[in-house]
This record gives structure tokens, sequence and C-alpha cells, in this order.
């Protein structure tokens, strides 16, 4: 789960790293109360999970309260690269003397953790990486140590900071590394790290992604999820603890296991070119079980997509029978009744294949057409949502 | 001959005792696992009775476990929040193979005892995987033995429903090992650590390579075969229509920016001169060529 800056500031405010002061506001008016109480210079800053948005128009300095209610009256509402701005942080101005960058994130590749720092911080990371790829230094993290003292000084060292900072910059390093372990973060980035003309170190813009299989631990993430700004049809997904993601196609894919599905919506749309483009409209994974109730609630859910033609349910029966699956389908075939209006390809194969098929055939649903092979089906599905156009 | 896992294996249950653990132990055994205890400090000294009229006893810590048993493979069914520690026991007991089962533990968790195994010498598989299977001589997880028979394939894979698939298209040749790694952002064995066994492997002929979006492990793979595997090897890559940022079922399945496309996946595999299939169905035509061919 990625925050927004300003649940990264708060976050980092709980660890002891520096931040400037900052307010959330949803409207000018309570932008103008926010610059108001911060006095002076404050920057007005779109809150939205996606970089260049400074670039976009979407921060603004504002020299007094009037200044920030206009800047949040544009920016609110603003659209960032497809991302709709619905609060603004208002934060508090500071006299910029370098900018620096730090991040600590998750190395996939070494099964590790990887550091990376520059003196010469502001611009994206992935650009310095490329043009100046001298000046980013890479350290790497051992998970059974993190990064204690002498690593923090190794880092601040590898970036070449001088030496008057080195304390400085190393202890916001740790604490930077407190809220990635505290927190069970797998992306810790400020960018930039700034030092004001007063001395002062300070994160001035952070980002935070957290693990979500740690969230048995971390009572209090669940609450930096942002409901609102969920598609209506995951946020119901959710809910019935489906594990679906919404597309944009008009194939529905019910399958189980993450691989078979995603390969599943891999080859609706490599037949979907013979049928005009068709495309996959959700990933949907009902897991091992596939009881009538899981199948009931994947079919609701897809069925409420009006982008949705046709339904394809895939699934290899491998500790669960093919009985269990057919079974959960004309079950929820039955308890939808007349809400089921689309036409559903069937392709089941494995545990039990043919008792699973009789069921089917034997329920003889005038929606549902078996077909044996996954890439016969897929053309089947793809072909019924091109005839409903 | 097969990797990793043997008709000699020795393996205790961590997790045996509850309903996950109970039931896949059930199976393991039907399907001739050798499965010689399970682990729970609780219930130490009490015998387990599975069907058939198997007695499996149940030890209070790994080491006695293994002293008692002389176990060589530990398979773990443990909720996330007790999996580190678990782990942690089997490396400190000495355990070379422990092959974690359990979804959802934190990236974190997975990270440490990565990290420790590797300091210890002890092999992990998974987590979040569907373990191995070693057809008419023992499985370990929770694939279904039912599918295929022994064969030359080897296979490997991110994905279980994937490795079923494909062991079902393929079920008439059979394989000598079908292993899962997972589909976490970390995973303690990789693509090429089993591209080395089944290289190494005599009994393999010819290996299926099944990945999925996200990291680079793939890509880590193709320049691995390129320079070091003999045997012709097929691939399959799930996930060319998974936008951008969005987590697709398997915790390490998504694309970040423009790192871990599933096109640049199937690239790099054809560069290093890996047949990739469009579909699973095709993969597994590309494979019958080729041991047809031969």
């Amino acid at each position: 789960m990625d925050l927004y800056e300003y649940q990264a500031r708060d976050m980092f405010e709980k660890h002891g790293v520096p931040v400037l002061p900052g307010i959330v506001a949803e409207t000018p008016a309570e932008a103008r109360a926010a610059a108001e109480q911060l006095g002076g210079v404050v920057v007005v800053k779109a809150q939205v999970k996606v970089g260049g948005r400074g670039k976009a128009g979407g921060v603004k300095v504002a020299k007094n309260p009037d200044e920030a209610e206009a800047h949040a009256a544009a920016i609110l509402g603003m659209d960032i690269k497809g991302h709709t701005v619905h609060r603004v942080m208002i934060a508090a101005g500071a006299a910029i003397a370098e900018e620096f960058y730090f991040s600590v994130l998750l190395d996939r590749a070494e099964r590790r953790y990887l550091a990376m720092c520059s003196v010469e911080g502001g611009m994206e990371i992935e650009q310095l990486a490329v043009e100046r790829p001298d000046a980013l230094a890479k350290v790497a993290i051992d998970p059974l140590v993190g990064i204690d003292e002498a690593k923090a000084y190794e880092i601040v060292d590898a970036a070449r900071f001088p030496a008057e900072l080195r304390d400085q910059v190393a202890g916001v390093i740790r604490s930077l590394w407190t809220v990635y372990k505290d927190e069970d973060a797998t992306l810790v980035e400020v960018n930039p790290l700034v030092r004001t003309e007063d001395g002062s170190i300070i994160a001035l813009d952070g980002k935070v992604t957290l693990d979500e299989n740690a969230e048995f631990r971390h009572a209090d993430h669940a609450a930096l999820e942002d409901k609102a700004a969920a598609d209506p049809l995951e946020a119901k997904a959710k809910h019935m603890n489906l594990n679906y993601v919404k597309l944009d196609g008009s194939v529905g894919i019910i399958g189980n296991g993450a691989g078979l599905v995603m390969s599943t919506l891999d080859v609706v749309a490599y037949a979907g070119e013979q049928f005009g483009g068709q495309k996959p409209a959700n990933f949907l994974d009902i897991g091992g079980g596939a009881s009538a109730e899981v199948m009931a609630n994947g079919l609701d859910v897809i069925l409420h997509d009006p982008q949705v033609k046709s339904v394809f349910v895939n699934v290899f029966g491998g500790i669960t029978s093919c009985v269990a699956v057919a079974d959960g389908i004309v079950g929820a075939l039955e308890a939808l009744g007349d809400k089921a209006t689309k036409p559903l390809v069937v392709r089941l194969d494995g545990n039990a294949v043919e008792d699973g098929r009789a069921i089917l055939a034997h329920a003889n649903h005038p929606l549902v057409t078996i077909v044996e092979t996954m890439d016969g089906a897929a053309a089947k599905a793809a072909e019924l949502a091109a005839a409903a156009e | 001959m097969a990797i990793f896992l043997t008709a000699e294996s020795k393996v205790i249950v961590q997790g045996m005792t509850g309903s996950e653990g109970m039931k896949h132990t059930q199976r393991m055994l039907a399907s001739g696992t050798q499965i010689v205890g399970g682990v729970n400090p609780r219930k130490a000294g009490a015998e387990v009775e599975f069907p058939g009229d198997v007695l499996v006893p149940v030890y209070g810590t790994v080491a006695e476990a293994m002293a008692a048993t002389g176990a060589d493979v530990s398979v773990l069914f443990v909720p996330p929040p007790f999996t580190k520690a678990a782990v942690i026991e089997a490396v400190d007991a000495g355990m070379p193979l422990v092959v974690i089962i359990t979804e959802g533990v934190p990236v974190a968790d997975t990270a440490e005892f990565f990290a420790y195994a590797q300091s210890k010498g002890t092999r992990l598989i998974g987590p979040n995987c569907p373990g191995l299977i070693t057809p008419g001589q023992s499985n370990v997880g929770i694939t279904p033995a039912n599918i295929t028979g022994p064969g030359k394939i080897g296979l490997v894979s991110k994905s279980g429903t994937l490795t079923y698939q494909m062991m079902f298209e393929l079920r008439d040749i059979g394989f000598t090992t079908a292993v899962g790694i997972g589909g976490d952002p970390i995973v303690g064995t990789t693509h090429i650590d089993c591209l080395a066994a089944f290289e190494a492997d005599p009994d393999t002929a010819a290996i299926v390579m099944i990945g999925e979006i996200g990291g680079d492990a793939e890509e880590r793979a193709a320049a691995y075969i390129k320079e070091h595997v003999t045997k012709p090897v097929v691939g399959y890559v799930a996930g060319f229509e998974a936008p951008e940022g969005k987590t697709m079922g398997h915790a390490g399945a998504i694309v970040s920016g423009s790192a871990g496309t599933a096109q640049a996946k199937k690239e790099a595999l054809e560069a290093a001169g890996v047949r990739v299939g469009k579909t699973p169905s095709e993969t597994a035509r590309l494979m019958r060529e080729i041991l047809t061919a031969s």
C-alpha cells in the first residue's frame, strides 16, 4: 500500500524524522485556515500517489492565506496523470540551501535491502541514476543487521556528504530506517532531503510503501487505506474477501490461483484479437476452495460490472474437485436467479473433471457453455462478448 | 533421480496438527511421502492417526524430531505471524531443506529468515508456494499427486495452478520434479537454483520454466540459461494484461513503472534461445515438439 505524502510525513514525525509542519485540507477554506495557523510562507501540495505533480502544477508557493486559498482552489479537483486531487497539504515554507536524496527499499533480486543516497537530490531518481550514476551511492543492507550506526556512516560517506553534515545526516538516516523497520515498509524514500539555510536537515517530501502482509501486526495501518479512492467494484470485492482487480475489457474472468488467472487474462486478450480486440474485464482469483458461496460472490461482483458482456470461468481442479466447482456454479446461478443475464463459458479440468462437466450438462443452464480447453474457451468467451456489443 | 526430493527423503511437518496441516499431511502420506513426524510443543509425545492405520509421532521441537527420525526435509503449515520463528527453529536444528507453504508472510520476515538460512546452509523453498513433487517418489506441500507420473521433464514455476495445468498438459510424458518456488517478492529458491539442479540431473531431459510479472527473476534466469544450461528450456510468462501498479494475487506479482513486465521477461527468455509459448497449451506443445524431435 502506497501512502500519501501527508501520511508519510506523519509517520516520519512519529519516528523522530525531522519534518516541517503540515496540515491537510480538502477545501480552499480549510487551506486558508491552515495557512493562517502555520503563518508566513506556505507551500500548497497536491496529495496524489503519482510522481511529477510539481511539473503538472500541483505544487505552489503561497505568500499569505489569500494565495493559499486561491492555489488550493486551483489544485483541488485537478487531474494529475489520471489521479484526481481530493486533498492538498499546506506545508510550512523552508529556506532551502541544498537538496539531497535518500531511500531504502526491498531489493528483490539480491533478497535483502538497498539504501540509495545522493547529495544531488531534487530530480527524479530514475533520471539521476541514468544521467549521474556516480552521484548515486548504493549500499546493500543485511536484513539481519539493518542500518546501524556504522552502516549509516557508510551510506553518508558513499554519497560523499561533507564532513560537517555527516553526524546530522547519519542520524536522520537511522530514524528513516526505524520507519522502514518498525512500520514494515518496503520503500521509504525522501526526495528531497534538504539542508535549510539555518542548518537543519529536513525530510521535505516522503514516499512510503507498506507491506500489506504485515497488517496483522499493525492495527493502525488499516486506517491509512484510502477507501474513497478505490474502485467501487474493487471495494465490494474486498468486502467479500475476493482477490479482484478491475480492468477495462468486456470479458469477465473467474479462475483459481493467481498464476492461472493472470494467464487467463492473457489468453482471453490473445483470443480476443480475432473478435475485434476483446479484452479481460477483471482479475478475480477465487483461490483453492471455490465453494458455491465464493463462486456466487464472484459472479455477483462481475455481473455488476456494466462493461462485462460475457464471463469466462476457468478452473483447474487441483485439490478442489471439479464436482465442487460445478456445484458452485450451478448453486451460484440458482442464487442469482434473474440477476444472471450474461453468457458464461466454463472450462474445467483436473480432479473429477468428468463428473464436474456432467453436473453442468445435467443442469443445462441456458447461459452456460462448456468448452474443454482453455484456449478454446477463451475464444468462445471473446466471441460471445463481441456478439453482445 | 530428481532434484531436492526423492523417495528416501524423510519429512516432518511443522504445524501438522492444525487443520491445513492435517489435511495436507494426509494427502502427502497418500501420495507416498515418508512423513516421519510432526512438531508441536503443546502436543509432544502424542501420536496422530491418519487413514490406513498410519500413526505419526508428534515431537516438541524440530531438533527432537530430527534426532528421533533422521528427517532431512521440513514442510511448514504455520500461520504468518509464527512462520519466522518456525523457519529459524528448523534452520537452527540443521534441517537441510525447509519448504514454506504459508501465504501472507511479511517480506521483512522472509528477508531475515532467508539471510539466516543462507548463513547456516539450509535451502528454503517458498514461502507462498505449493511445494515440490517428485512424481512416484515423494510429494511435499499441496501439489495434487494424481495429475501426472514420473518422466523426464523438469518444471519450475512461480505459480501453483499453472504448475498443475502444465503437469496436466504433459501428463503422458511425466516429470522428474516440479518445484513451485512461490509468488512472493523474496523466495528461498529461485528459477536459477532449479535450472542448475535440473541441468545436473541426468534424468531430466528438458525443462519448463513458468514465470510471471514482477521483479527480474526471469531476466536473470534467461542470462543463466544462455551461459549454463545445455538442456532445452521452454518458457511461459503470465501477466501481459496486468496493469501497472496493481498486485495480481501474488504479493510479488506487480509491474512497477516499466519494471517487471511480462513482455520484458518474454524477450529476455527468447534472446537466450528459450521458446516461449503464448498460452499454457502452446507452451506444452513446444515442449512436446522438442521431446519428440530429440
